[in-house]
C-alpha cells in the first residue's frame, strides 16, 4: 500500500510542479474554444430547446479537458520516464503491475479532473452553470478520465519516442473528441454520419456527462453508462495484462 | 536474440564479488535478470533464496541496484528522490536513514537541489544512495565509478567497503581492474556471455605465475636472448617476463655483458591488467 501511495503521490506532484503547463494550459485553450465559438454561434445553432449555444456546449468543452487531460498525464509520464531512464527506480522495487497501474491511472484522474473542475469555473462565470443530475456528471467523468488514463498508459507502454505519443494524441485522441459531439449535437448531422458517431466510444463519454447539466441525452444514459462502462473495464483489464506481461518495459 | 548462455554462479552471503568481462560480455544483462529489469528466457536466478520472478517482492527488497546509466527524475530535489524511492519500497518514515546515507556520500548539502542541477559525479552519488534507502543485504553497483573523479571514488569505496564488513553482500562490475583487484576477494570474468573464469583474485593471479620486469634503457641494444621475454616495448622501455626471482641474476648478467646500460628498474607480481586480457584470450 506505501508503495502505491508513494507513486501515486510522486505522480500528482510531477504535474502539479508544471502545473502552469498541465492545468493552466488546457483551461485557457477551453476558454479560447468558449469565446470564438459562442461568439460565432450563439443565437444562430439551438440545440436543446430553452438552451442557448453557449451552455450547450459548456460541458461539451469541460468533458473534453479532463478527456484529454487524463490521456496526456499517463502517456506523457511514461515515455519520458521511460526515455530518460528513471523508470528504471520504479521497476527495481517491489511495486505490483496492479499498483503501478492505479497510481498512473488515479493521477491522471485527479489531473484530467482538476482541468475539468477549471473550465467548469470559467464556464460558470461566463454563462453560468446549472447541474441537473451532478451525480451522473460525476460518474461519466470519473469513468471517462479512467478510461483516457488507460489509454495514455498503452500508449505510453507502445511509444518508442515522444513523437509516436503525439502522433497518437493528434490522430486519434483529438479527432475522436473533436467529432463525439463537443461542439454541435449529432442529431443534426446526416443520418450515415450520426451513424458513425455512435461507434465513437468518445460520443457515449460527452453525451452522458452532459446529460449530467441539462437531463437530456442522445441516447437513453443507461445505455451510455453502459457503454462507458464496459470500455473502461475492457481498457483497463487490457492494460493490466499488458503491464503484467511486462512487454517493452521489463526486457 | 540469445545473449547470457550456461552462466552458473553462486556468490556467497557477505562476499565481495567482482563481475569482469569487456564490452560486450553481457554483465549488465547478468544483472538486469538479477534485478527483474530482464526476465531470462530459461534458467533461474535467486537473491537470498528468493526467486526473482517468483518471489519478486521479497528478492527485490533484498537488492540494491546501482544502474550504470546516469538517470535521474528531474522533476525533484536529492531528498525528494530518495524519500519516493524508499517509499516504492514500502518503508515510511525512514529520514534518519536517509539522513545518514546521504551523509555518508556528502549528499547533506544538496539534499533540498534539484537533481538537474547535479553535477555527473553528484548524480552518481544519488544513484548509491537511492540502491541503499531501504537497506538490502546484497548491493549490485554497475560500473559505478565510470566517469568519476578521484576523490569520489575514493569515498565510494570506503562507504562500500564499510558496507561489506557490516555484512552485505558487495556484486561489483568495473572497467578499472585495479578497483576490482584491491576490493573483491572473488571475481567471475565474463565473455561474449559466458564465463570464462571463476576463483579467489589471488588464485586467478598465482595461475600466472611469474614477475613482471620493466627496465628504461639508458644505452645499448637488448641481447638476443633476451627477446623470447619481451612481452612489451615502447620506446626506451621495455618490460620482461620472469618465472621467478632466481632467474633476475642471470638477466641482468646478461645485460651487463651486452653494455646495457638502465636507468629504470621495476619489479611486480602480474596484476589483473596483465591476466585479464590473457583469460579473455582462452578459447
Amino acid at each position: 500500500m506505501a508503495s502505491f501511495a508513494t507513486l501515486f503521490y510522486k505522480e500528482l506532484l510531477r504535474f502539479w510542479r508544471v502545473s502552469f503547463q498541465t492545468v493552466g494550459a488546457p483551461m485557457l485553450t477551453a476558454l479560447l474554444y468558449l469565446l470564438v465559438f459562442s461568439h460565432a454561434l450563439e443565437g444562430r445553432v439551438n440545440v436543446y430547446q430553452g438552451v442557448s449555444y453557449t451552455a450547450f456546449l459548456a460541458p461539451g468543452l469541460i468533458m473534453m479537458s479532463v478527456l484529454q487531460n487524463s490521456f496526456a498525464n499517463s502517456s506523457s509520464s511514461l515515455i519520458q520516464s521511460r526515455i530518460t531512464g528513471n523508470l528504471v527506480f520504479v521497476l527495481l522495487a517491489p511495486i505490483t503491475y496492479a499498483e503501478f497501474f492505479f497510481a498512473y491511472v488515479l493521477a491522471s484522474m485527479v489531473r484530467g479532473l482538476a482541468v475539468g473542475l477549471g473550465v467548469l469555473l470559467i464556464c460558470a462565470g461566463f454563462v453560468g452553470v446549472r447541474l441537473e443530475a451532478p451525480l451522473w456528471a460525476l460518474a461519466f467523468a470519473l469513468l471517462g478520465s479512467a478510461i483516457l488514463g488507460s489509454l495514455g498508459l498503452i500508449a505510453g507502454i507502445l511509444a518508442e519516442k515522444f513523437d509516436q505519443i503525439a502522433v497518437f494524441q493528434n490522430f486519434i485522441i483529438l479527432p475522436l473528441t473533436f467529432l463525439s459531439g463537443v461542439f454541435y449535437s449529432i442529431h443534426s448531422l446526416p443520418a450515415h454520419w450520426q451513424t458513425l458517431s455512435h461507434a465513437n466510444p468518445f460520443f457515449y463519454q460527452i453525451d452522458g456527462f452532459r446529460y449530467g447539466f441539462f437531463a437530456v441525452s442522445g441516447v437513453p444514459r443507461g445505455i451510455g453508462l453502459a457503454v462507458v462502462g464496459l470500455s473502461f473495464l475492457v481498457l483497463s483489464g487490457a492494460t493490466l495484462l499488458l503491464l503484467r506481461s511486462g512487454y517493452k518495459l521489463r526486457g | 536474440m540469445r545473449a547470457l548462455a550456461g552462466v552458473s554462479l553462486e556468490i556467497g552471503e557477505g562476499e565481495f564479488f567482482g563481475l569482469l568481462g569487456p564490452n560486450g560480455a553481457d554483465k549488465t544483462t547478468l544483472i538486469s535478470i538479477i534485478a527483474g529489469l530482464i526476465r531470462a528466457s530459461a534458467g533461474t536466478v535467486a537473491v537470498m533464496g528468493a526467486d526473482v520472478v517468483a518471489e519478486y517482492g521479497r528478492a527485490r527488497r533484498m537488492l540494491g541496484v546501482v544502474p550504470q546509466e546516469l538517470v535521474f527524475d528531474p522533476f525533484f530535489t536529492v531528498h525528494e528522490t530518495l524519500r519516493f524511492q524508499s517509499g516504492y519500497y514500502g518503508i515510511r518514515g525512514n529520514d534518519a536513514w536517509i539522513d545518514e546515507v546521504m551523509h555518508h556520500l556528502d549528499l547533506t548539502a544538496k539534499a533540498g537541489v534539484n537533481m538537474r542541477a547535479l553535477s555527473g559525479g553528484m548524480k552518481r552519488r544519488v544513484l548509491v544512495a537511492q540502491a541503499l534507502v531501504h537497506k538490502p543485504q546484497v548491493i549490485v553497483l554497475d560500473e559505478p565509478t565510470a566517469g568519476v573523479d578521484v576523490e569520489l571514488r575514493q569515498g565510494l569505496w570506503q562507504f562500500v567497503r564499510r558496507l561489506n564488513r557490516d555484512g552485505h553482500t558487495i556484486v561489483l562490475t568495473t572497467h578499472y581492474l585495479e578497483e576490482a583487484e584491491s576490493l573483491c576477494a572473488r571475481i567471475a570474468m565474463l565473455k561474449a556471455g559466458r564465463v570464462v573464469a571463476l576463483d579467489s583474485t589471488r588464485n586467478l593471479l598465482e595461475s600466472f605465475s611469474g614477475l613482471l620486469l620493466r627496465l628504461g634503457l639508458e644505452s645499448g641494444e637488448l641481447p638476443a636472448a633476451l627477446a623470447g621475454r619481451v612481452i612489451e616495448r615502447e620506446g626506451a622501455h621495455v618490460t620482461l617476463r620472469l618465472e621467478n626471482h632466481a632467474e633476475l641474476e642471470g638477466v641482468l648478467a646478461g645485460l651487463r655483458q651486452s653494455g646495457v646500460v638502465i636507468n629504470e628498474f621495476d619489479l611486480q607480481p602480474p596484476d589483473l591488467e596483465e591476466v585479464f586480457p590473457r583469460l579473455m584470450e582462452r578459447p
